[in-house]
């Protein structure tokens, strides 16, 4: 029965690296995946531990390169290229899809036990005592990491606190940054292209350094409020965000003050403009931070949104007003 | 890291709670912990609002309005209604 199925690497290689590099910055993202199906780590046998995992790449990968010297079966089900959180928290990481890869594998032939190991973090989306009812199969929550899976496989399926825990580190907060970027990029070329053609019909000619305040709220919002996340004061990241954005503009107006052409109506359009932009871009690395709920979103939203749209709004009647009126 | 004071939706019925720890397991930010055999609510605002307590409850003694903590998605959600891919 074993010989059929598939035995694979526990080590990485420069594709697979080069690939996830591919993968942080948006390129190919929602097609990383690996084929459904069991699959074999080492040797394994009878009696060695299942464990469940989702079928992105990236997941996968994690996975075989930390379980090197254990011998496992690694069942994949289908979560349409998605990791193991966001998928459960779809609900495609499921009670019914590992029961129904559990049949299409007739994992029941291949192992003499009854258990499985689910990464803790597909809780969301698993009723481990509905799987049981399913499957048949017991339900044990792995560690939140992989690279505990094997201590925790040493210690006889038990993990400690430490291993149950989500963190939110420096190095985990740095490699999400390229996905923010992305997500700003096509706006602003769209913006510059809307600055070009002002250019060249003459209705406003605008320098690529005046442009460089609004550049730098982005940076503000995209890259510096999630990098310095737990050091800037307060807990909401909308109000973080319009804070380093206010210190920038703040920035802005003292290093541009001499050459100022007409001084406060400027700088009013730079405390409009720029801490509601930085603003709008922090709060949306909510959604890649592993501590906010839902509930807090829609408070933040509800007072965040409308204050930038106003002040954001004023600001660009205001730049207009400078420019041809006042 | 603690998010916003006093917003989540996360309710237990400890009437309910059998001790069965199941709620202390899958929690990312250890919110529960058993006292005297039965599971207390250590400190409602680490709690993420999602679902895994109330989802493997055999006895359904945890409430939650479960989501995901996006801005990003509830505001594509507000224009339109489709599913929201993050």
């Amino acid at each position: 029965m074993a010989g059929k199925i598939p035995i694979i690497s526990t080590k990485l290689s420069t594709k697979d690296i080069l690939d996830s590099w591919k993968v942080r910055w948006g390129i190919n993202r929602m097609e990383y995946k690996v084929a459904p199906g069991l699959y074999g780590v080492g040797e394994p046998g009878e009696d060695s531990p299942v464990l469940v995992t989702a079928n992105y790449k990236m997941t996968f990968d994690r996975l075989r390169k930390e379980i090197s010297g254990v011998n496992a079966w690694v069942l994949v089900i289908n979560t349409r290229g998605v990791n193991v959180w966001c998928s459960a928290g779809k609900g495609t990481f499921s009670a019914s899809e590992i029961a129904r890869m559990i049949a299409v594998t007739n994992l029941s032939w291949v192992v003499s036990h009854r258990t499985l190991v689910l990464p803790q973090l597909s809780a969301t989306g698993v009723a481990a005592h509905k799987l049981l009812r399913m499957s048949g199969f017991r339900v044990v929550y792995g560690p939140v990491r992989a690279c505990d899976l094997p201590d925790f496989l040493n210690a006889g399926m038990k993990a400690t606190p430490q291993m149950r825990r989500v963190n939110f580190g420096f190095a985990d907060r740095l490699v999400l940054i390229p996905m923010e970027l992305v997500r700003v990029i096509k706006p602003v070329i769209a913006a510059y292209l809307v600055i070009f053609i002002l250019n060249l019909l003459k209705i406003w000619s605008v320098s690529f350094s005046a442009t460089l305040p609004y550049l730098g709220a982005i940076i503000a919002g995209c890259v510096l409020t999630p990098a310095l996340l737990p050091w800037i004061p307060g807990r909401s990241f909308a109000w973080k965000g319009w804070l380093l954005g206010l210190i920038w503009a703040v920035a802005v107006i003292l290093y541009s003050s001499p050459a100022m052409p007409s001084g406060w109506n400027k700088a009013l359009v730079y405390f409009l403009i720029l801490p509601a932009l930085s603003s709008y871009l922090a709060v949306n690395f909510t959604g890649a931070s592993t501590f906010t709920s839902l509930s807090g979103v829609q408070r933040e939203l509800r007072i965040m949104l409308p204050a930038a749209i106003i002040s954001a709004g004023l600001g660009v009647v205001l730049l207009v007003l400078n420019q041809f009126i006042l | 890291m603690k998010y916003l004071k006093n917003v989540v939706t996360l309710e237990l019925d400890e009437e309910e709670c059998t001790g069965c720890r199941i709620c202390a397991e899958v929690c990312p930010h250890g919110v529960f912990q058993l006292i005297n055999g039965k599971a207390s609510i250590q400190d409602r605002d680490f709690c993420m609002e999602c679902g895994a307590c109330a989802m493997n409850c055999p006895f359904s003694a945890i409430s939650v309005a479960a989501g995901v903590g996006c801005a990003y998605a509830v505001i594509k959600g507000k224009f339109d209604k489709g599913d929201v891919c993050c």
